[in-house]
């Protein structure tokens, strides 16, 4: 591959996930109201889609106000953070056969020390806001993330053990045979509920709690820092649901009717739909239980998966 | 590919001398953020990119926010700020410089002894240290396990209390014999 071909995958990438975290905004408000039985936005333009544009334009034109008692640099820093972690996760992630910003041999570790930098963003949004609400939706997001982030690794180390490698193409390719899903579907779900909770969607958006916290960490922004969290937060579903895709759903690899970019695709937004449908559907635990639920149930069963994983590939190899 | 060393190292030494001047806990913790990322960096270019995701991962991605986690929960203000600037005054730089004019002296003179390298190396992949670990040093592996299950039994001790009922219906009556 020549290094102008790369540059235009790159950027290709770029243009294709921010655009599809803007439309987000109207995929998520249209299936909301169709799981809760109303219209959702309607007017602007067909099926109400220039809600985007409306949506992108408010976010730009807010006052962008910073408080006086918070910490300037910081206050300005964390909204960064999570777009740009977020966005270079997306780095390892093969979309078709050779359409891959770097196909590392280290891509699942790369995946997850991208995502636990993600962190920081909620930390010191919180802490530099100088604010009760802000604080307190920081300190539930640092141990709520840190917590589910080892069983986000745990969940996919079954998947490495089976293929040996850690690099993404070959991840996929492993799956010719038979998706991960049918040999690793308790890693599949538990991935998916620690990715749940790593993007602090509903139900886990325990640091944002609307109705408890006001807004949580991201209560003091407005603007365009506030549309960071908001674009991020798109992105890391899509992000979730790529990397289900990828580990446990057979990537690119399906019947030949639709190219391979098109099964991405098609398999990526069925799951940012289940993302969707989860916040219409489910209620918020309590902040105990979360954390409880994680240490007391998961990771015993992710352990016993790995454990389980290891005996049936010994036993296999013998 | 020299060059990326050389870049990566004069920001790992400019953000740890960032985090010993700055008076703010929370920036400090931040300079050794990134202080960590760049000896990452360091490792990516030595070609040695598992060392250096594992670095990212624990390191700054784990162990880096919980301590940010603490001292946000330390409510440290300006205060404290005003603090730190009264106690680092010149005289307290005096100590840990004259220690490390020693070590640079000993950089020095390894650099000018030629290839930099005091000890043989050898390459080790990551694999032959996982089996080394889960092999021959069990035992020490277990050991280090013991130590931690240790600090977790003594945080679970200092975090529980006990159980307090604030309306006088729910008080158990032990004061009845």
């Amino acid at each position: 591959m020549t290094s102008a071909q790369h540059i235009w995958i790159v950027l290709g990438i770029l243009f294709v996930l921010l655009n599809i975290a803007a439309g987000l905004i109207w995929v998520e408000r249209r299936l909301l109201a169709l799981f809760q039985d109303r219209l959702g936005p309607n007017r602007a333009g067909p099926l109400g889609i220039l809600i985007v544009l409306a949506d992108t334009l408010k976010l730009f034109f807010k006052e962008d106000w910073i408080p006086p008692f918070a910490d300037r640099w910081v206050f300005i820093l964390s909204p960064a953070i999570v777009v740009g972690a977020v966005l270079m996760s997306f780095v390892i992630i093969p979309f078709a056969p050779g359409i891959v910003v770097a196909d590392l041999n280290i891509g699942l570790l790369f995946f997850l020390a991208m995502s636990s930098l993600a962190v920081y963003s909620i930390v010191l949004g919180g802490w530099a806001s100088n604010n009760k609400y802000a604080l307190l939706g920081a300190l539930r997001g640092a141990s709520q993330m840190i917590a589910y982030e080892v069983f986000m690794g745990l969940s996919l180390m079954g998947v490495v053990m089976m293929t040996g490698s850690m690099r993404m193409a070959d991840i996929v390719n492993a799956q010719k045979e038979a998706w991960f899903i049918l040999t690793q579907p308790l890693g599949a779900i538990i991935f998916f509920i620690a990715g749940i909770a790593e993007t602090h969607r509903l139900p886990f958006d325990i640091p944002e709690a609307e109705s408890e916290l006001i807004a949580g960490y991201h209560a003091e922004y407005s603007g365009m820092k506030f549309g960071m969290f908001f674009i991020g937060e798109y992105l890391g579903i899509t992000l979730i649901s790529a990397m289900m895709v990828t580990v446990f759903f057979g990537g690119w690899l399906g019947p030949a009717f639709l190219p391979a970019w098109g099964w991405f695709f098609v398999k990526t937004f069925l799951f940012i739909g289940l993302f969707i449908l989860l916040r219409a559907s489910l209620p918020r635990p309590r902040y105990d239980q979360l954390i409880g639920y994680g240490w007391k149930l998961m990771l015993p069963l992710v352990l016993a998966n790995l454990l389980i994983t290891g005996a049936v590939l010994l036993l296999l190899k013998n | 590919m020299q060059l990326l060393f050389y870049i990566s190292s004069f920001i790992a030494l400019l953000a740890t001398v960032m985090v010993i001047t700055r008076y703010q806990p929370i920036h400090a913790l931040l300079y050794l953020v990134v202080s960590f990322l760049a000896v990452a960096m360091i490792f990516l270019s030595l070609g040695a990119p598992f060392v250096a995701v594992l670095e990212v991962i624990i390191y700054a991605g784990a162990i880096m926010v919980l301590f940010i986690f603490v001292v946000m929960m330390l409510n440290l203000d300006k205060e404290t700020a005003a603090q730190e600037r009264k106690w680092l005054t010149p005289k307290v730089w005096l100590g840990p410089s004259l220690l490390v004019l020693v070590l640079l002296g000993e950089m020095i003179v390894l650099l000018l002894k030629g290839n930099g390298s005091a000890l043989p190396g050898t390459t080790v992949p990551p694999r032959a240290v996982a089996l080394s670990l889960y092999g021959p040093y069990l035992i020490a592996v277990e050991l280090a396990g013991f130590l931690l299950m240790a600090g977790i039994v003594g945080a679970a001790h200092i975090g529980q209390h006990k159980k307090k009922h604030l309306h006088r219906f729910l008080e158990e009556k032990s004061t009845i014999p």
